[in-house]
C-alpha cells in the first residue's frame, strides 16, 4: 500500500503540471456547461441576448436541427436568417462604418454559416465544418455562438460513432440519416423543461452540468490509467518493475491516482456547477454515492481497454471511441430517457445512463433510490475491473 | 584487481530467453564477485539486455537460473530486487518531474525515506554533478545531464550489484569521460558493478573481467590479457579506404599471413602476423581489389581482435 500511495502521489503531482489534465478534468466540462446554462438559465443572473446571423447553405435536416432546435430552444437568442455568406458577414462587420452611417443598420453578434451539402457530408461521414464569425465588439456573445456550434459538433460526432457501432454489433446497415435525425430531433432538455419537482426530471442546466460532467469523467480517467503504458513509452516501467515492490502496487498506484483526480474533477463541477448557474445536483450525499460509484465504473472500463490494447495510442483511441459510443448512449448529451423505444432501454447499457438516471431519480429526495444506479454503476465497474486487472498485471513489462 | 570474497554477488547459469521463435539469450552464464566489474561486451542484438533484464527481475528466463547473494531473482523476488540499481538502456526518468523528485520517488520505492533519503539524494546529486539543476524540470536538461540522473537514480539506495546498461550510448565525449570516470570511482569504492557496452575501450578500461557475448551466446570470458591471449602476438591492421571493401576483405582473408578479416564502416580490420613485414603486400592487394586505401593502423592485438578471431565479424557495425 505504501508503494501504491508513492507512485499515486508521484502521478498526482505531474497531473497538476499537466494542462490537458485541467482541460479534460474541469475546463471542458465546465466551460460546455457554463455556456448551456447560462444561455438555458435566464435565473443565472447574467445578462445574455444575443443575435446570431444564420446561413444555411444546406438547408439539409441536420442544420435545420440547429437552427430550430439549438438555437429556438434558447429564448434569449434572436434568429437572423440570411441567404448569403456576404450578407452575415456585412452584419458582424462594425468596422466598415457605411460612408454617411445609416444610423440603426442592423448587426449580429455572430454570423454562423452551414455550407452546401453540409448534412449529406454528415451522413456520408466525409469531414464537415460549420464556420463561424464573431463580431469583433461582442466577445462574450460570439463565444458562445462558438461553443454552441462546438457542442453541436461533438454531438454529431457521438452519434456519428454510435451509429457506425450499432452498424456493427447488428451486422447490417442502418439508414443513418434518418437515425441521426431521429437521435437529433428528440427533445432537447430544454425543451421539456417542467418545473414540479414530481416529474423525476432533471432541469437543462443540472442536465447539462451532470452530462458534461459524467462524460468528461470517463476521459479524464482514462488518461489516469493509460498513464500505465504512457511510463512503459518513457522507460520508468524498467524502473518500477525492477524496484522491490508488487505488481500490484505498480497497478493499484495508477488506479488510486486516476480515482483520485476523477473525484477532485467531480467535486470542482458539481460546487461550481451549483453556485455559477444554479444547477442542483440533489441531495450531497446521493450524488456522492453516484460519484463514487461513476468513478469505479470508468476505471474498470479503461482497465479492461488499457488490458487488451497493444499500446498507449490504441487504448487511447478505443477508450475515446467507447467514452463517445457510452456517453452519448448514456444520454449525456441528449435526454435519451424521453426518446422512447429502443433508445430509451439501451441507456441502461451505459454507467452514464444509470448516473444521469440516478440524479434524476434523486430529485424525489429519497436516498434509496440510488441504491440500484449505484450497485450498477459498481457492477460495471467490478466486472471490466477484475478482467483488466488481470491483463494488465499480466501484461506489466518494461 | 579485487580478490573475490566469499559468495558472489552475481551467479547465473544457463539462462535463455526467446521471443516468439528467435532465441535472443541461448544459455549464457557468469558470475561477479564482490567489488568486481564485469562488462558484457558484445554488438548490437547480441543479447545483452536481454540478459540484463533477466538478472534485474524484469523478465523472465525461460530456463536457467540466476542468484544475487545466493537469493534466487524473478520477476516477483521483491526482496532481491533490493540488491539490484538497474540503469536502464533507453532514460528512464520522468520528464515533468525534476533531479531531486525524480530521485526521491525512486529512493521511496526503494523503501527510503526522510533525512536518510534527503541527505543519499543531495550526495547523488553531487556525484553526478547536478546540484546547480536539481530544481528545474528534466526536460529542460541536455542529453548528457539526463543520462547522468538516469545513473544517478541507479545509485541511489547503494545497491550490492549496480547494473549499466550501455550508458554512453549517444553522449558527448565530455559527458561520456564524465560517466566513465564515476563508474570507475564507484568500483574502485567496491560496489560491484555489471556494464554493458559495444565500445571495446569502455570494457578495456572500466571492467575487471570481461565476457564477450555474440548471438546470444557468451563465446569467450577472461580478463583483457586473458582473451588477448586468444589472438596470441598477432597485430590488428586498419585500413581506412574506400571502394569495394568487402571484395577487398575477402580476398585478404585468404592471404596465409592474415589469420582474420572484417570490414567495420569505411574500414578493413585484419588479424596479422608480423603487420609490418606484410605492408606492401596487402596494400597492393587493396589495390588490385578495388579498394583505395586512405590511412593504415598497426596495434597490438586488442579486444577487437578478439572479436574478429572469435566470429569473423567486426565489432562494430
Ligand atoms: N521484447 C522483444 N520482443 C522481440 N524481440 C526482442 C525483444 N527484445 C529483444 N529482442 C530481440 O532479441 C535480440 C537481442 O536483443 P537485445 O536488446 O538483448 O540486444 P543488445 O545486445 O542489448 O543490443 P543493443 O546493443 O542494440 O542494445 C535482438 O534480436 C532483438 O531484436
Ligand atoms: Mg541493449
Amino acid at each position: 500500500m505504501g508503494a501504491a500511495w508513492t507512485i499515486a502521489r508521484k502521478d498526482l503531482k505531474q497531473r497538476l503540471r499537466d494542462r490537458s489534465a485541467y482541460i479534460i478534468g474541469i475546463v471542458a466540462p465546465l466551460g460546455l456547461a457554463l455556456v448551456f446554462g447560462f444561455v438555458l438559465n435566464p435565473l443565472s443572473g447574467f445578462e445574455f441576448e444575443g443575435r446570431y446571423a444564420v446561413v444555411d447553405l444546406d438547408r439539409g435536416p441536420v442544420s435545420q436541427i440547429f437552427i430550430e432546435n439549438v438555437l429556438g430552444a434558447a429564448e434569449r437568442i434572436e434568429v437572423i436568417e440570411v441567404g448569403t455568406v456576404a450578407e452575415a458577414e456585412a452584419l458582424v462587420d462594425t468596422e466598415v462604418s457605411p460612408l454617411g452611417g445609416t444610423e440603426g443598420t442592423e448587426t449580429a453578434d455572430a454570423a454562423i454559416i452551414f455550407p452546401a451539402g453540409f448534412s449529406a457530408d454528415v451522413q456520408s461521414e466525409r469531414p464537415v465544418a460549420i464556420q463561424v464569425i464573431g463580431n469583433q465588439g461582442s466577445e462574450t456573445e460570439a463565444g458562445i455562438a462558438v461553443a454552441m456550434v462546438e457542442g453541436y459538433a461533438s454531438e454529431l460526432t457521438s452519434v456519428r460513432v454510435a451509429v457506425a457501432t450499432v452498424e456493427n454489433l447488428v451486422g447490417a446497415e442502418v439508414d443513418r440519416l434518418a437515425t441521426g435525425v431521429a437521435v437529433l430531433q428528440t427533445p432537447n432538455p430544454v425543451t421539456v423543461l417542467d418545473d414540479t419537482a414530481s416529474t423525476k426530471q432533471l432541469d437543462g442546466v443540472t442536465f447539462y452540468a451532470a452530462g458534461m460532467a459524467i462524460f468528461f469523467l470517463f476521459f479524464t480517467v482514462q488518461s489516469g490509467i493509460t498513464g500505465l503504458l504512457e511510463e512503459q513509452r518513457a522507460g520508468t516501467m524498467a524502473r518500477l518493475l525492477s524496484s522491490p515492490i508488487s505488481r500490484t502496487s505498480v497497478l493499484g498506484g495508477k488506479m488510486l491516482s486516476a480515482f483520485l483526480v476523477g473525484l477532485v474533477s467531480m467535486a470542482v463541477l458539481f460546487v461550481a456547477t451549483t453556485f455559477a448557474v444554479d444547477a442542483d445536483w440533489g441531495p450531497p450525499l446521493g450524488v456522492a454515492l453516484l460519484v463514487l460509484a461513476a468513478i469505479v465504473a470508468a476505471i474498470g472500463i479503461v482497465s479492461i481497454i488499457a488490458g487488451f490494447a497493444r499500446s498507449g495510442e490504441q487504448a487511447t483511441a478505443i477508450g475515446s471511441m467507447i467514452g463517445m459510443v457510452l456517453g452519448f448512449l448514456g444520454g449525456t448529451f441528449f435526454d435519451v430517457s424521453q426518446a422512447g423505444g429502443l433508445l430509451a432501454s439501451l441507456r441502461f447499457v451505459s454507467p452514464h445512463g444509470w448516473f444521469m438516471q440516478g440524479l434524476a431519480d434523486l430529485r424525489s429526495d429519497d436516498l434509496t433510490v440510488v441504491v440500484v444506479p449505484v450497485l450498477a454503476m459498481l457492477g460495471f465497474g467490478v466486472i471490466t475491473g477484475a478482467i483488466g486487472v488481470s491483463r494488465l498485471r499480466k501484461g506489466l513489462r518494461p | 584487481m579485487t580478490v573475490a570474497s566469499g559468495e558472489p554477488v552475481l551467479e547465473c547459469s544457463g539462462i535463455r530467453k526467446s521471443f516468439g521463435d528467435h532465441a535472443a539469450v541461448k544459455g549464457v552464464g557468469f558470475s561477479i564477485a564482490h567489488g568486481e566489474t564485469y562488462g558484457l561486451l558484445g554488438p548490437n542484438g547480441a543479447g545483452k539486455t536481454t540478459t540484463i533484464s533477466m538478472i534485474s527481475g524484469l523478465l523472465e528466463p525461460d530456463a536457467g537460473e540466476i542468484r544475487l547473494a545466493g537469493e534466487p531473482m524473478t520477476p516477483d523476488s521483491t526482496h532481491t530486487k533490493r540488491l539490484v540499481g538497474l540503469v536502464p538502456q533507453d532514460l528512464a526518468i520522468y520528464p515533468d518531474l525534476d533531479a531531486t523528485e525524480n530521485l526521491e520517488f525512486f529512493g521511496r520505492l526503494q523503501g527510503m525515506k526522510g533525512a536518510e533519503l534527503d541527505r543519499r539524494v543531495a550526495e547523488v546529486l553531487e556525484i553526478i554533478e547536478l546540484t546547480d539543476r536539481a530544481g528545474d524540470r528534466t526536460e529542460q536538461y541536455s542529453g548528457g545531464m539526463k543520462r547522468r540522473l538516469n545513473i544517478g537514480v541507479g545509485l541511489l539506495h547503494r545497491p550490492t550489484l549496480l547494473i549499466l546498461d550501455e550508458p554512453t550510448v549517444g553522449v558527448d565525449p565530455q559527458s561520456r569521460n564524465a560517466i566513465l570516470d564515476s563508474v570507475e570511482r564507484l568500483g574502485e569504492e567496491g560496489m560491484a558493478v555489471l556494464y554493458t557496452t559495444h565500445y571495446m575501450e569502455e570494457a578495456e578500461r572500466l571492467c575487471d573481467r570481461i565476457g564477450i557475448v555474440d548471438q546470444g551466446e557468451l563465446i569467450a570470458e577472461g580478463t583483457q590479457a586473458d582473451l588477448v591471449r586468444i589472438v596470441g602476438q598477432r597485430d590488428r591492421l586498419t585500413l581506412t579506404a574506400t571502394g569495394s571493401l568487402a571484395a577487398t576483405a575477402a580476398a585478404l582473408g585468404e592471404l596465409e599471413v592474415v589469420d582474420d578479416a572484417g570490414v567495420a564502416g569505411d574500414e578493413i580490420v585484419l588479424i596479422v602476423d608480423q603487420a609490418h613485414d606484410h605492408l606492401p603486400r596487402i596494400l597492393e592487394m587493396a589495390a588490385r581489389t578495388g579498394s583505395m586505401v586512405k590511412s593504415v593502423d598497426v596495434d597490438s592485438a586488442d579486444l577487437e581482435s578478439v572479436f574478429l578471431k572469435l566470429t569473423g565479424r567486426a565489432l562494430r557495425e
